[in-house]
């Protein structure tokens, strides 16, 4: 399986299977971009009598120097898990037996089935659809994987679901990980709208993550069809019963069982906790890295340009 | 093709109307450029000319949006209202350290005298808390990520406040089945709330919470919160419940029993006031008597021949099974026969408090005895034939 593809900087692309268009005028006045890329980049830059007012004679002499340093260090956090497969190790968090044990093989009746879902199927068993879980289980480390990356890169995840049964589960993993949810009645232009809905200047989500595709009268999340439009990856569990076209990295799934979505509810809340405590060893290992090396090159240097550093990318966070 | 007339003014510019309506910038010059232009190009045609003046018609953009009220100007307003506080106590003689409200109010009513009926549009002056709407301060941080993990929904307050009732409905299930599993569990009836408690109606929650809610919203919090209270819940569940919960007090307007009085012979007696349209009436009720009723020093048969109007007058006794214990002496003035009973039917109701017990003073003021009847006479307008009525309308 080759790496991510077509994964430039910046995590804005659509995806392989988002089928729309780009929709640049979608992105309205009122909605901030999603700077996750060029954000750190600007706030990167503290001003020549940055923090620290004290030294500005000197000041002014490093801090032309401290731009690049701080740039070419958010450079390298943000590049550095994309040289990698698997940087975030998501394999190691389930195993065909476990997704077996939690019932995530079990499809609905073959009268209920998707005609998009059938390369997923495995087969079917006393008229049940049985989900091919080898397919799943690579899915699932896509999934994941490209979670743990956006998660990485501080984006916002936001949570999808339309079933009662598990609204107050998936609110509680949400604010476990420090991420949204939104499992309640959906309004109309939430995204497509969102300036007006939700206040001017808003930040939409960077990725949506559906736990049920579907909503209580079996049609499609309109969430699926706005993601799309409003150029926002999608993570969902689909069921045999579920159109799995609009979503970026479907799952297949059994999205019915509670054992199902109690598992990948941990496994998602286990991955973004990783990515982010990931993120912070990270910047604290190339702060030090950072330290080090101004010690190495001077007195002449402002003191402690590795709390320059440290506050600009302190800054982003 | 219409004849293309040049305007004499150098101010005047003209509104063409083509397929759609355009209008043109002002100046001659500009003007002639595009009508020429126009005159070559094939397919429109010049319908009509006039000489009006343009006016740009621009939607008022500010009256569409909703006014927001920044942090800062809403500080700003408040140091402007704590230094006009000042001089306003300075101006009137008083010290500005304990200048509360009320002086406010009344010096304002006194240096700005208005003669205005709606109380609201006098000249006011109150903390800007008070005036302007309590909004939202903008909900994400520097980076744009959102404070609260249900900003998303768009109503996060109400979202997450079912969110935490429906915990706590789980926390106290949970517990019972433990209880049940150790076989500890017994079948408590709690104590029902007593009527002194209601819940929050719609408008004080949407105030709690900030935010506007639906009927069917309410609805489903309200069920909530049912369900949670009829679960045996601990202190701190019961102390969830009832910050949701206000008490109901009948709102007794102090309905000051006056003493009973004794007069010279040893009987004792209260007294009491009326007044009904411009009827001003005033009774006394005496203790021990036979049911005799004076009018004006006129007995009340002879006073009031109208039979509805002695009915009136007796239905207090009526109403607390007195009818021949006391004896009554009334004066009158103002008004017509119907508005004098009346007056004299709210005195003697007043009067008879004194009289008796607490509970019998509140069935009447339920059944309506001790309220005055606000009802006056309605001017005539001009143009109309009296209050409501208008003169007949003739087609032709």
């Amino acid at each position: 399986m080759d790496p991510l593809p077509g994964r430039a900087a910046g995590g804005r692309e659509g995806g392989r299977r988002a089928g729309c268009a780009r929709h640049e005028f979608a992105v309205a006045a009122g909605v901030r971009r999603r700077p996750l890329q060029l954000h750190l980049v600007q706030t990167a830059t503290p001003g020549p009598a940055g923090p620290s007012g004290k030294t500005l004679g000197s000041a002014a002499a490093s801090a032309a120097r401290e731009p690049e340093r701080s740039s070419d260090l958010n450079e390298r956090i943000l590049s550095e898990p994309l040289k990698h497969f698997d940087f975030f190790n998501v394999k190691e968090l389930f195993s065909v037996r476990s997704l077996f044990d939690a019932r995530v093989h079990l499809g609905h009746k073959a009268g209920c089935r998707h005609r998009f879902m059938e390369p997923y199927i495995f087969g079917s068993r006393l008229d049940q659809d049985i989900i091919d879980l080898e397919q799943t289980a690579t899915h699932l480390q896509l999934a994941l994987n490209f979670t743990a990356h956006v998660a990485y890169r501080k984006g916002i995840i936001l949570f999808v679901s339309r079933r009662r049964q598990f609204s107050h589960l998936i609110e509680n993993v949400a604010r476990g990980c420090g991420e949204y949810a939104h499992s309640r009645y959906f309004k109309g232009g939430l995204l497509t709208n969102a300036p007006l809905l939700l206040g001017p200047g808003v930040r939409l989500p960077d990725l949506i993550i559906f736990l049920h595709t579907l909503n209580n009268v079996f049609e499609p999340h309109i969430a699926v069809r706005d993601a799309a439009k409003m150029n926002i990856p999608t993570v969902g569990i689909v069921d045999t019963n579920c159109n799995p076209s609009l979503i970026t990295y479907p799952v297949p799934g059994n999205d019915d069982s509670p054992p199902a979505v109690q598992l990948f509810c941990r496994l998602f809340q286990t991955t973004i906790n990783r990515a982010k405590e990931k993120r912070k060893q990270v910047e604290a290992l190339y702060r030090l890295q950072g330290q080090e090396g101004a010690e190495g090159r001077g007195a002449a240097d402002p003191p402690s340009p590795g709390v320059q550093a440290e506050l600009g990318l302190g800054r982003c966070a | 093709m219409a004849a293309l007339r040049v305007p004499c003014g150098a101010a005047a510019s003209y509104r063409l109307f083509l397929g759609g309506r355009v209008s043109f910038a002002r100046g001659q010059g500009l003007w002639k450029a595009a009508a020429a232009k126009l005159q070559r190009s094939p397919g429109c045609q010049i319908l009509r000319l006039r000489h009006t003046t343009v006016v740009a018609a621009r939607k008022n953009v500010a009256a569409l949006r909703h006014e927001t009220y920044t942090v800062d100007f809403i500080k700003k307003q408040i140091e402007e209202f704590n230094i006009g506080k000042r001089h306003l106590a300075n101006m009137m003689g008083e010290d500005p350290e304990t200048f509360t409200q009320e002086d406010i109010d009344r010096a304002i009513a006194y240096l700005f005298p208005s003669g205005l009926f709606e109380k609201r549009a006098r000249p006011i002056m109150k903390h800007p808390e008070e005036i302007f709407p309590k909004q939202r301060a903008i909900q994400w941080g520097e980076d744009g990520r959102p404070f609260h993990f249900l900003f998303y929904t768009g109503k996060q307050s109400y979202y997450s406040l079912m969110h935490e009732a429906y915990g706590k409905l789980l926390d106290v299930e949970n517990r019972q089945d433990q209880l049940r599993a150790k076989g500890l569990f017994s079948e408590k009836t709690k104590a029902k709330d007593p009527i002194g408690s209601r819940w929050l109606i719609k408008e004080e929650l949407e105030e709690m919470l900030v935010e506007k809610l639906s009927d069917q919203d309410y609805a489903q919090f309200t069920r909530l919160l049912e369900r949670l209270s009829a679960l045996p819940c601990d202190a701190a569940e019961e102390e969830f419940v009832g910050s949701f919960r206000r008490s109901v007090t009948i709102p007794l307007r102090k309905q000051l029993t006056e003493p009973l009085q004794c007069d010279e012979k040893g009987m004792a007696f209260s007294t009491g006031q009326g007044n009904r349209k411009t009827a001003k009436a005033k009774v006394a009720v005496y203790d021990h008597g036979s049911g005799r009723i004076e009018v004006n020093g006129v007995d009340y048969l002879l006073y009031f021949p109208v039979t509805q109007d002695r009915e009136q007058l007796m239905f207090p006794f009526h109403f607390l099974d007195r009818l021949g214990e006391h004896d009554m002496t009334c004066t009158v003035s103002g008004g017509g026969r119907a508005a004098q009973a009346g007056a004299i039917r709210l005195a003697t109701a007043r009067a008879l408090c004194s009289f008796v017990t607490e509970d019998e003073v509140e069935w009447m003021r339920q059944a309506g005895l001790l309220t005055a009847d606000p009802r006056v006479r309605e001017r005539k307008k001009p143009g109309q034939e009296g209050a409501r009525r208008k003169f007949t309308w003739k087609k032709r």
